[in-house]
């Protein structure tokens, strides 16, 4: 379906009319409206932090002793029978252990590992599932496959869908927020792309800077006064053409401009910190600089800063409604120097996450915001032995199994779900597949994954794959 | 879908059928059957051996022997007889039944008959009985089809648009440039002396225009998925990629014939001695992505390149899905999953290869990337689409066509050849392609298809508003040699085309047609992102007009640029007139593209796009107000007005900007409301001579100063930021 005839449903089936009709599309409040859930919602908004690059299972959340007693032995043959690597080269390869501790946190005892110690102080609130899997090893397709369900181009994201089925909250903010940190990653801008919905459900990035939307800032020798008056007589001219040609659309493109004008407002004021405490300030570590010793991630020297900013931001976004938040960091591509580069984007990502769990709880909004973090597959158990290379110092792809794990929006806290073998090879226990995933998240929302539809080529399209059963999984909701 | 839209949305025309009409099965019954049996007696699951997706399976019924449809007697037909029955193991859909309403549509359909016709767009294409001329307004073939079906539903046609409202959707349509004060005043002149002259002659003009091939093969090159970057991770750049871009503005502009057209970038380099162009051509198939990405196997980026080269050349020239039947047989349409193996050999058989040819300015030979033959490579059906589970027992398949439709003439059965593919697709027996190519070219020049799924004519497709229209169009377009101008020229001068874009609440009319599917009007629509560019950089007199050649680096912001993979690509900004082309040279960058572009729904070229969206967001209006790019356009506009502005006064000085800008005076109350704005922005920067420094920079012409310079600027900015500016009317 096109938007025209999407508008035009609208149309047809609300009684707001033509005035309502003008605030249908923008940032995409009020397109279905909250009403329109298909069961009560648990969450109502989502912080996705999305760790490009398939950070390293086993030494982040899937304890395996086992496999540390394995370290330099060849694995079953059999399981690597039909596997397909990127790097690793089979009849060579190797157990590689994790040089990790790991210990039990919280009531429920959850594993971390030592490089995650603030993150673990939130055990309680955690849901970790380290029984997902997926199709796809190679990172773009893999992205793909985690934003939007499906490795293919031309799909809308996550938070496309769920901005499409619920309309944003604030009315002076996108629905969808891109925060970034460090280098671009493999997906680049179609990990917050709408694809086939229309481009007001894309993810709007925010930047770093004093310019935090682009093309925020009115030019030099045009200050408020200036775009207030003509932006008002832009709205006069816009309504006389209106009155001439009634398409609702014109009435659409003067609350497009009004929003704007709002937005030069409410985006400055989203990035504006200082009305944040030193406390809080502090616990976000957002004057934290990079470690001399950082790894790959680094981007730049600030990335540690941006990440906490980010973090914050995030908080700040959740605050004011905006449904969805895509916060990418790229670089946990680890196939070598594994140790150093893990401590450095786990030191980046440990404080400033846990603070955010924290501090969402303290606001009373972490019921309501489900916060989630995971990248497109995990890393092998094996070593990654690519030829030429002296050492193993790094783990391959790896799609079988891999950790992801969330809080708040009403999944239950402290539980760890699935399980996988003794080397973290594949789950032997309650394995989730990414669109089970994905039909879970959506279920949080109130929204059923095979009802939350668009007709899009002729057919009804969705988040969840069309030819494969998906299963939200009721263990994890509270 | 939350609400039961996707549902009325199939139905679409239902409404404007009356209750006395007898149910149509394409438009009423088909959708109902796809969306809730086939599911399970479709092309992936036959249960009970039924399949209900197209006619002759249909008709065999299934394994209970009992006949599917006896035509008058609902009650003895097994279809209705299942979807009411009282016990729930025999009633289907299982748990699910079906509302009254749908279970009526059904009954009245098997009691007046049970017709059920062959799909309209695998019938074979005839040139359709064209309606007498009703009224003096059905002027051409068009008007008396479009005129009928609104007579039909007493709704009388819009009166024309205004001539200059004419005249720029004319200008925007075919060469997506608006016209010149020079050629609105020429314009005006002639259509006094003879309207009907004045609008072929501009249609003429615009037709032979080198604009015109810009225009039109950005819509193509949108289907060719075209970009100057690899796509995924690594997204390297393709520094010959603008070759066949400007093969494409070439080919249009000489108006080559469609059929050669396709078989050019089908097989052009099959063709008897083929030419360096011809070569360029099957480009068209080296456009999809390619992921170098460290890790990938080659092997499976290759099978998934050419499942997209088969994917995208039936959705472009044949409106059919059969990329659903690489892993089974067609879940809606019939084709299974054979014949997508036997469409996909063609292309197994094709290798990207890079080759040199003439540089037509002279000088060094040209690089350009294409396909070429290989023939070693053997074709099994993929199981599941998997390419390491060949069906190495099913034995080799060779290239051929879909059963259903007609027949493939191959040269040498045993090696089937990209040609004959090439030659199948444009076949006069083909009744797809001519019904899609018409069916598109319509599209562009009225936002919509007669069908709107203008890229699936499957039984999931939108039937056509007008199917013998189509059909004509379609045989008008073979008959007329295949020429894209000559169409486009029949249409556009059809009073059809040329009525206004006004909505109407008169006479129930929104009720009856709330989607215009009958053409009861033009419709209106935002011109697309590269036209959102060009327009700006019309106007400020800043665009620089050549056709072709490498694409340019117009400003971009640095973190755009950035967050391409690693940082690893240099956005090196154009210098000269490069910065000022026109919007579809623009480098595309397939993981990092010029957001100026995106904010207004340019496709990110990963796949074949027929139709594009239309959003309408406030990063667009923030872009237009506010972006380096518009914003200079915008003190660059006024410094070309205040250099013209000789003798005239302020408001004649805006009603000129306004001629520029829209090409059309203001109305009085228009004036007013833009004069005031001047009038308070020349207080304005009076007050404040910094922010009229700053604003109008060096953008200060001859004879005016910085507080009089300024006040235009910020008027002509608002002027350039008008809904009515970036549509097309």
């Amino acid at each position: 379906m096109n938007p025209l005839q999407s508008r035009r449903d609208f149309l047809t089936t609300s009684a707001s009319g033509l005035g309502g009709l003008a605030l249908t599309h923008l940032l995409t409040q009020e397109t279905h409206g909250a009403g329109f859930t298909h069961f009560a919602p648990k969450a109502k908004r989502c912080i996705f932090i999305f760790m490009a690059g398939a950070p390293s299972q086993m030494d982040l959340f899937d304890h395996k002793p086992k496999l540390n007693e394995l370290d330099g032995k060849k694995m079953d043959p059999k399981l690597l029978e039909k596997m397909r690597f990127a790097f690793l080269q089979k009849d060579t390869a190797v157990l590689m252990g994790s040089k990790r501790k790991f210990t039990r946190h919280g009531q429920s005892g959850m594993w971390f590992s030592e490089l995650l110690p603030n993150i673990a102080t939130c055990a309680d609130d955690i849901c970790m599932i380290r029984s997902l899997y997926t199709s796809q090893f190679n990172h773009h397709p893999g992205q793909l496959m985690m934003q939007c369900g499906d490795p293919n181009f031309g799909l809308p994201t996550m938070g496309s869908w769920i901005n499409y089925g619920l309309g944003s909250e604030n009315h002076n903010l996108p629905g969808y927020v891109v925060l970034l940190a460090g280098r671009g990653s493999s997906g680049g801008a179609t990990l917050y792309q709408s694809g086939f919905l229309p481009s007001s459900y894309a993810g709007v990035r925010f930047r770093n800077g004093d310019e935090p939307v682009l093309n925020l800032r009115s030019p030099a020798g045009i200050d408020a006064e200036a775009q207030r008056r003509g932006l008002d007589a832009l709205k006069d001219l816009n309504s006389l053409a209106h009155e001439q040609a009634r398409d609702p659309e014109i009435e659409s493109r003067i609350a497009a401009y009004e929003l704007a004008y709002r937005m030069q407002t409410a985006a400055p004021e989203l990035s504006d910190l200082s009305g944040e405490s030193q406390a809080t300030l502090a616990s976000y570590g957002l004057d934290r600089k990079d470690p001399k010793n950082g790894g790959r991630g680094r981007g730049s020297a600030t990335t540690w800063g941006t990440f906490s900013r980010n973090c914050l931001l995030a908080r700040r976004l959740a605050e004011r409604g905006v449904r969805f938040v895509n916060l990418i960091h790229a670089s946990w591509d680890h196939h070598s120097n594994l140790d150093p580069e893990l401590e450095f984007n786990a030191g980046m990502c440990d404080q400033p996450i846990a603070a955010l769990i924290k501090d969402l709880k303290e606001r009373g909004l972490l019921d309501e915001t489900l916060v989630v973090w995971g990248s497109e597959f995990g890393r092998t158990p094996l070593g990654e032995n690519r030829r030429g290379r002296k050492a193993n110092t790094g783990r391959d792809h790896h799609p079988n199994a891999f950790t992801m794990f969330m809080a708040g929006g009403g999944v239950k806290g402290g539980l760890t779900y699935g399980e996988t073998d003794d080397i973290g090879w594949a789950p032997v226990s309650n394995p989730v597949h990414v669109n089970d995933f994905h039909a879970t998240l959506l279920h949080l929302f109130g929204l059923d994954h095979r009802r939350l539809t668009y007709r899009h080529g002729g057919g009804d399209r969705r988040l969840t794959s069309l030819t494969r059963e998906s299963k939200v999984v009721p263990d994890w909701i509270a | 879908m939350l609400r039961s839209t996707s549902f009325l949305a199939i139905l679409g025309i239902t409404s404007l059928s009356s209750p006395a009409e007898p149910i149509d099965f394409t438009s009423q019954v088909q959708p109902l059957l796809n969306k809730r049996c086939a599911e399970c007696h479709g092309g992936v699951k036959q249960k009970g051996d039924l399949t209900l997706t197209n006619r002759e399976q249909a008709l065999q019924g299934g394994t209970s022997g009992d006949p599917l449809l006896v035509p008058g007697k609902p009650a003895e037909s097994e279809l209705f007889r299942r979807l009411t029955h009282d016990d729930p193991d025999e009633r289907m859909p299982p748990k699910h039944p079906l509302p009254d309403s749908e279970i009526a549509i059904i009954k009245r359909w098997i009691s007046e008959g049970a017709t059920w016709p062959e799909h309209w767009a695998y019938r074979r294409l005839k040139n359709p009985n064209v309606p007498p001329q009703a009224s003096p307004w059905a002027r051409t073939e068009i008007d008396r089809f479009v005129l009928r079906k609104l007579d039909a539903a007493a709704i009388p046609p819009s009166p024309p648009a205004k001539p200059t409202t004419l005249l720029r959707r004319l200008h925007l349509d075919l060469t997506g440039l608006p016209p010149t004060v020079e050629e609105l005043e020429a314009f005006e002149k002639r259509w006094d002396e003879d309207p009907e002259a004045c609008l072929e002659t501009t249609v003429d003009l615009l037709l032979t225009s080198p604009h015109f091939g810009e225009r039109w093969g950005r819509h193509w090159l949108d289907q060719a998925r075209y970009a100057d970057s690899d796509g995924y991770e690594k997204d390297n750049a393709r520094p010959h990629a603008w070759v066949f871009r400007d093969w494409v503005i070439q080919a249009i502009n000489e108006d080559m014939p469609l059929d050669q057209f396709t078989i050019e970038q089908m097989a052009g380099d099959l063709l008897e001695a083929p030419t360096p162009d011809q070569r360029v051509a099957t480009a068209f198939h080296r456009q999809t992505l390619w992921n170098r990405e460290g890790g990938t196997d080659q092997e499976e980026d290759r099978v998934k390149r050419t499942i997209d080269r088969v994917a995208t050349t039936a959705r472009s020239w044949l409106g059919l899905t059969v990329e659903c039947a690489q892993c089974h047989d067609h879940p809606y349409d019939p084709i299974t999953q054979r014949e997508f193996y036997q469409f996909f050999a063609f292309f197994n058989n094709a290798n990207e290869k890079a080759i040199q040819i003439p540089n037509k300015k002279g000088g060094r030979k040209q690089e350009v990337h294409v396909m070429i033959r290989n023939g070693q490579r053997k074709t099994y059906l993929l199981q599941r689409g998997d390419f390491l589970q060949p069906d190495i027992e099913g034995g080799e398949i060779k290239g051929g066509g879909i059963a259903f439709l007609h027949q493939m003439k191959r040269k040498d059965a045993e090696a089937p050849t990209r040609l004959d593919l090439a030659n199948w697709i444009v076949s006069p027996e083909n009744p797809l392609t001519a019904r899609v190519l018409a069916n598109t070219i319509w599209m562009h020049l009225f936002g919509q298809g007669l069908s709107r799924t203008p890229d699936n004519f499957g039984s999931q497709g939108s039937a056509p508003s007008h199917p013998e229209l189509l059909d004509w169009l379609a045989s008008t377009l073979v008959s007329e040699g295949w020429s894209r101008k000559k169409l486009i020229k029949t249409i556009v001068l059809s009073n059809t085309y040329r009525q206004a874009v006004r909505h109407r609440n008169d006479a129930d009319i929104p009720e009856m047609d709330p989607e215009n599917r009958l053409l009861h009007r033009q419709n209106r629509r935002r011109v697309e992102a590269e036209i959102v560019r060009d327009l700006h950089l019309t106007v400020s007199g800043q665009l620089d007009h050549r056709i072709g050649g490498k694409s340019v680096f117009p400003p971009i912001p640095l973190d755009v640029a950035a967050q391409s993979f690693a940082n690893n690509y240099k956005w090196k900004v154009s210098e000269g007139p490069n910065r000022y082309r026109r919007g579809l040279y623009t480098f595309f960058k397939r993981t990092a593209p010029d957001p100026n572009l995106m904010t207004f729904d340019c496709p990110d070229s990963n796949i074949s796009i027929t139709q594009r969206n239309i959003s309408n967001t406030p990063t667009m209006a923030l872009a237009t107000l506010q972006n380096a790019v518009f914003h200079e356009a915008a003190q660059a506009f006024a410094k070309r007005l205040l250099t013209q502005r000789g003798g005239r006064d302020e408001r004649a000085l805006l009603t000129h900007a306004y001629r520029i800008a829209l090409s059309r005076a203001p109305t009085e109350k228009e004036l007013t409301i833009l004069g005031k704005l001047l009038e308070d922005y020349q207080q304005h920067y009076q007050d404040d001579p910094k922010a009229a420094e700053a604003l109008a920079a060096k953008w200060i012409p001859e004879g005016e100063s910085a507080i009089s310079a300024a006040p235009w600027i910020a008027t002509l900015r608002i002027l350039t930021n008008l809904d009515e500016f970036i549509t097309r009317n």
